[in-house]
């Protein structure tokens, strides 16, 4: 059923049609209205057959996800930022004993400073924690992409996570295609776990493992990855069969025939940058975008010939590793390894700051004239920057950086 | 396309209102997209929501930067925050007010604006009579539609009733039909008075 609907609430439908059977909720924004609608719908008895278990902190949300996937139910929760640093020792076990736990990121910048808007940082930082980390373009994908999930998480015992941009997506009002239980149904079969805990069999999950055999169980984990990037276009296919739409998939190219410079993004900016495109193209400059769905696993093959023809591919990132530059970038520049082909990365975004489709023409512009340079930081204020490093060479105690930069800016940061 | 931007204070339903505009607009069988842009979640604070309407897909992700139509929930922000930045010279104005654009003090702003473009309707008087709480969110819908011919009332009352029921749903839905009806009657006389 077509619904204009918030993407939260898309996303708890769509949960609610994969017949979960243990969700743990823990509320942080921008994911909680997720919880708050799938709590509402065992309440009412719409969803039926599920527990719905309030925990004391995210950390619990993860553990108890862990403990019901183990005894073989079908396990959904949902976090964000500081929410997934807090449960991050949880995540790296759920990964590690193939627990097939599908988790929503509602994507938020992480404190210090603390912000509460949208950026990738958060599943960023547990990019390498052996999850398959699918990222959502739309509404409609978000929800989409929950359903292939279940689906994927359980085919291979690993747990996925479906990142969704906290705010412009999860509080965002659009149409969205429900579908119908029939649909899901015939997509998604009953949970059946490779390793459950059952008192008639009695089993243990999760022994010490030694260096005689921790490299293989790691080393596995990694092959299933390699499983994950057959599977996931295989699935895409099966869903688009079945529901209608195209939705997931490991990457998609938009407009790169004959593209000198193609745009590489994950998330939600991709909708703006397919207009930016749009207007270049009328214009006449060869430009196109790749979309990548799947960030874990990576698909480097994939990524490798959708950008092969071009000459310099424009890697716009919300998230920084602070020291290094870009993070998706570095994953773009080994695909490309060896073929000559300039890479970019733009910073932008970060902490909810606005990616506005003059700023990315700008950009993009320059690097079609070769006049950008390899890390480029998408509107930053360089005279903010530069009047609180002044301050900090200028004196010893300059002070905390956020108070004095909001104080700069006017702002009314709290004075001594 | 057309862009919506709705500036209130935390409390006053701004969010609710875009996301009820969307819905209306989608009742109609176009594209909407709603979405709020919070500062401090707390009451009174400012808050802006935004809302696009199209016929085609909407792929745009950018806060709403040049609106067509500017709606204050609460007068209190007019000099405190620029709220018409980026208003489009042909654009629409709506004010939650019982005083006029002179008392106001926003007249010579508004006046470069063309006939019937820009309207003060006091929304929560009006919300006041029927909901019985300051809520204006609805009734300023009402006041949109009439005040741009972009929307049907009956789409506004449509989006209302599917996101309440009971005594808040009629509320509203009569406040929406108070301010529509007010904000017409206005600009049928403005009309009659150019014409003469």
């Amino acid at each position: 059923m077509l619904k204009q609907i918030e993407g939260s609430r898309a996303v708890a439908e769509a949960v609610a049609l994969c017949r979960p059977e243990v969700i743990c909720a823990y509320p942080i924004t921008p994911q909680t209205h997720i919880v708050e609608g799938l709590g509402e719908m065992v309440k009412t008895g719409e969803l039926e057959g599920c527990e719905f278990i309030n925990v004391e902190s995210e950390f619990a949300a993860l553990s108890v996800a862990i403990g019901a996937s183990a005894a073989g139910a079908r396990s959904y929760t949902a976090t964000a930022s500081q929410g997934l640093l807090f449960m991050a020792e949880a995540v790296y076990n759920a990964s590690g004993l193939g627990l097939p736990i599908v988790m929503t990121i509602g994507n938020r910048a992480i404190g210090a400073p603390i912000n509460i808007w949208n950026d990738q940082s958060d599943s960023m930082a547990l990019r390498d924690a052996g999850w398959i980390q699918l990222f959502a373009e739309t509404n409609q994908e978000a929800a989409d992409l929950h359903v292939q999930a279940f689906k994927l998480a359980e085919a291979l015992s690993c747990p996925v996570m479906v990142c969704v941009d906290g705010f412009i997506l999860t509080h965002a009002y659009e149409r969205v295609e429900i579908p119908t239980q029939a649909q899901v149904d015939a997509f998604l079969p009953p949970f059946e776990p490779r390793q459950v805990l059952d008192p008639a069999e009695p089993v243990s999950i999760g022994a010490m493992v030694g260096p005689e055999a921790f490299f293989e169980v790691r080393f596995l984990q990694h092959y299933k990855h390699f499983e994950a990037l057959r599977l996931i276009p295989e699935l895409a296919a099966e869903f688009a069969a079945v529901f209608g739409r195209e939705a997931g998939g490991l990457c998609r190219s938009y407009r790169t025939e004959n593209a000198e410079t193609i745009v590489v993004a994950l998330g939600s900016v991709n909708g703006t940058i397919k207009d930016v495109i749009d207007g270049m193209r009328d214009d006449g400059y060869p430009i196109g975008a790749l979309t990548i769905s799947s960030y874990r696993p990576f698909p480097l093959d994939e990524v490798k010939s959708a950008l092969a023809h071009a000459k310099r591919v424009v890697v716009v990132e919300k998230c920084l590793s602070v020291g290094a530059g870009g993070i998706v970038s570095a994953d773009v520049r080994k695909a490309l390894a060896g073929t000559g082909i300039v890479t970019h990365t733009a910073v932008a975004g970060l902490g909810g700051r606005p990616i506005p489709s003059s700023s990315l023409r700008t950009l993009f512009e320059r690097a079609s004239l070769g006049a950008l340079e390899t890390v480029h930081f998408l509107d930053l204020n360089w005279e903010i920057v530069n009047r609180e490093i002044a301050r900090m060479k200028g004196q010893r105690r300059s002070g905390p950086t956020a108070e004095n930069i909001l104080r700069d800016l006017g702002l009314g940061a709290v004075t001594v | 396309m057309f862009q919506v931007r709705i500036h209130g204070r935390g409390g006053q339903g701004v969010v609710t209102s875009a996301e009820l505009l969307s819905v209306a607009a989608f009742a109609e069988g176009r594209n909407a997209q709603a979405f709020p842009s919070f500062g401090s979640e707390r009451m009174g604070a400012p808050v802006i929501a935004y809302c696009r309407i199209d016929d085609k897909e909407i792929r745009l992700r950018e806060p709403v930067a040049v609106p067509d139509a500017v709606v204050i929930a609460d007068p209190t922000l007019l000099h405190q925050v620029d709220l018409f930045n980026g208003l489009k010279p042909d654009g629409y104005i709506v004010v939650n007010s019982s005083r006029t654009p002179e008392q106001l003090g926003i007249a010579e702003f508004t006046n470069a604006f063309p006939a019937g473009h820009v309207c003060c309707v006091p929304a929560t008087e009006i919300a006041l009579e029927h909901i019985g709480k300051p809520l204006p969110n609805a009734a300023l819908l009402g006041a949109l539609a009439a005040l741009t011919g972009r929307l049907r009332i009956e789409s506004v009352v449509a989006a209302i009733e599917d996101r309440f029921s009971g005594k808040v749903a009629a509320g509203n839905a009569a406040a929406a039909r108070a301010c529509f009806a007010a904000v017409s009657s206005t600009a049928t006389s403005e009309k009659t008075a150019s014409l003469a």
